[in-house]
């Protein structure tokens, strides 16, 4: 099946379908994302983008489907070959996620000593490190998540999403209700610790400025589906309904919010 | 409608609880078995639980010993078997009110920490966080929890024992006139083995429940800060059911002709 030129891709989905209830959220998603590539989803508030991350990191069960990582299917594995394919992964949350019992510095160290089963000096210095590469001074180190600004948690998830050096990083709305500056410099962040870790990255966002600044590819994801996928530098001419309303931010085209009842 | 329905309903619904909170257990339970152990979050639910719980279940002990030793006065001098005073007290603390007390007071006092905390965790999707990370949730939240809640309400409540006795003593020597030697020579006397070791197992049981309902309750709550209220509530209640109906079981296994 796959030619030399047309190599595995890192994450294969097919036609992925989630519902909750009556609520169909995916309805059939194929995307295939390749090593070293940075994908963009966009999409409304709703749409499911972050139940797509969910169900790729088998944190949610998909009802019907193909994801694969690395060629191998990632669906309905045990708990400790579920273990193994999220070594693979960093994922910085939506909400960031931060554990608010445990110090920054711990909240980046963790998955190099849980997960890695690295000693505690040693992983305490890599943490470290990684919070001044997201920018932030050592004393924040010594602080607890509670202590810092949305932006600041949002740079911690950062670095803590990247401190096991992962293969894939996902990140869910980055720049979501940040200020436009700190935005640009998360955006920035991101686009630099990607490129250094040459991993895959696969975003999602509904904020135009940053899915063209982090992104090689965008994806849009409307009624469960991914109706445009295209290189980033096409977007403005991709000749979509959906997508020129998207990013220009039209109230009127195919798009309808569903603002009354039908 | 079918008059049924609401019926057959609600029991698949119970089905369905009973089902879910089983598998929970199962999977938990496997995971105190099988490393990695963390010991240091062990640790930590131990002392929270087994030390931080010593003033509420001493107080309860405390008071309920001496109110033991009072009604039983009153109630045996009608018959002048007085001198059977010193071994209901005894009796009734080791084999009935300090592993029920201690468990309920552990129920309102952990249950509902462990519930909230946990459901905290899930809402704010740092259980989430914990998978990506490569970490198993069952083993680092709730396995330190289950075996911190059974080791510990054992020993919470063999210092139960001791202080309701001595609340006991302190009411019959000083207020009711009993000879502190007889006194303490009838306590130990009758006393048997048995009894304090089937109060021993009753809080091994009970705080297993008081964790594993603060828990479950914790890691299915959705919805945001209602939610978590929510699951504290239900930890709290159910653990408090369990603990009754279960202190009814083991007391038939253990004793029952
Ligand atoms: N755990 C869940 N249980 C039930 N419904 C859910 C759950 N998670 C998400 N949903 C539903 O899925 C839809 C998409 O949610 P989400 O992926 O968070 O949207 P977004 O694209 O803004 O990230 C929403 O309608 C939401 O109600
Ligand atoms: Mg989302």
């Amino acid at each position: 099946m796959s030619a030399p030129s047309n190599p595995v891709p890192k994450i294969r989905i097919r036609n992925l379908c989630k519902r909750f209830g009556s609520n169909v959220v995916l309805d059939g998603v194929d995307l295939d994302i390749a090593t070293g590539e940075s994908v963009v989803v966009i999409g409304g508030s709703g749409s499911g983008k972050s139940v797509l991350l969910k169900c790729i990191l088998g944190l949610l069960e998909p009802d019907d489907g193909i994801i694969e990582v690395d060629g191998l299917s990632a669906i309905g594995l045990g708990a400790g070959e579920r273990e193994a394919v999220n070594r693979k992964f960093g994922m910085l949350f939506q909400s960031a996620a931060l554990f608010d019992s445990l110090k920054v510095w711990e909240n980046v160290a963790f998955g190099l000593i849980q997960g890695g089963r690295m000693d505690r000096i040693q992983a305490r210095e890599i943490a470290f490190a990684k919070l001044a590469d997201v920018g932030l001074k050592a004393e924040v180190g010594e602080l607890w998540p509670a202590e810092l600004s949305g932006g600041m948690k949002k740079r911690v998830g950062l670095a803590r999403a990247i401190a096991t050096t992962p293969e894939i990083v996902f990140f869910d709305e980055p720049t979501t209700g940040l200020d436009p500056i700190m935005s640009d410099v998360i955006n920035d962040l991101i686009a630099k610790c990607v490129r250094e870790l040459g991993a895959t990255a696969l975003s999602i966002t509904h904020d135009m400025a940053s899915a063209r600044k982090i992104s090689d590819r965008i994806a849009m994801l409307y009624k469960g589906r991914i109706v445009w996928n295209g290189p980033t530098a096409e977007i403005d001419r991709s000749g979509n309904d959906y997508v020129d309303q998207f990013i220009h931010g039209r109230a009127e085209g195919p798009i309808r919010m569903e603002v009354r009842a039908p | 409608m079918n008059p049924l329905r609401p019926i057959g309903a609600a029991f698949l619904r119970f089905l369905e609880a009973t089902g879910r909170l089983s598998e929970f257990t199962a999977v938990a339970v496997s995971h105190c078995v099988r490393p990695p152990f963390y010991f240091r979050l062990l640790l930590r639910q131990m002392i929270e639980i087994g030390y931080y719980s010593l003033p509420v279940v001493g107080l309860t002990t405390l008071f309920t010993g001496m109110v033991l030793a009072l009604q039983s006065y009153t109630g045996f001098s009608r018959f002048s078997a007085q001198g059977a005073l010193p071994y209901v007290v005894v009796l009734s603390m080791t084999r009935e009110l300090a592993p029920v007390l201690a468990g309920l007071m552990v129920a309102g006092r952990i249950g509902a920490a462990m519930a909230a905390e946990i459901g905290t965790m899930r809402v704010t999707e740092q259980i989430d966080a914990l998978a990506t990370l490569s970490t198993n949730p069952h083993k680092y939240l709730i396995a330190p929890r289950l075996i911190a809640g059974l080791t510990m309400l054992p020993l919470l409540v063999l210092v139960g024992d001791v202080i309701g006795v001595f609340g006991g003593y302190v009411i019959s020597i000083y207020k009711l006139g009993f000879n502190p030697g007889i006194y303490l020579k009838s306590t130990w006397q009758h006393l048997e083995f048995m009894d304090v070791f089937s109060g021993v197992v009753k809080a091994a049981v009970f705080g297993f429940i008081v964790a594993l309902m603060g828990c479950y309750n914790g890691y299915h709550s959705r919805g945001g800060a209602q939610g978590v209220g929510a699951a504290t509530t239900n930890a709290v209640v159910s653990a408090s059911i369990m603990i009754l109906i279960s202190n009814y079981i083991i007391t038939e296994l253990f004793f029952a002709k």
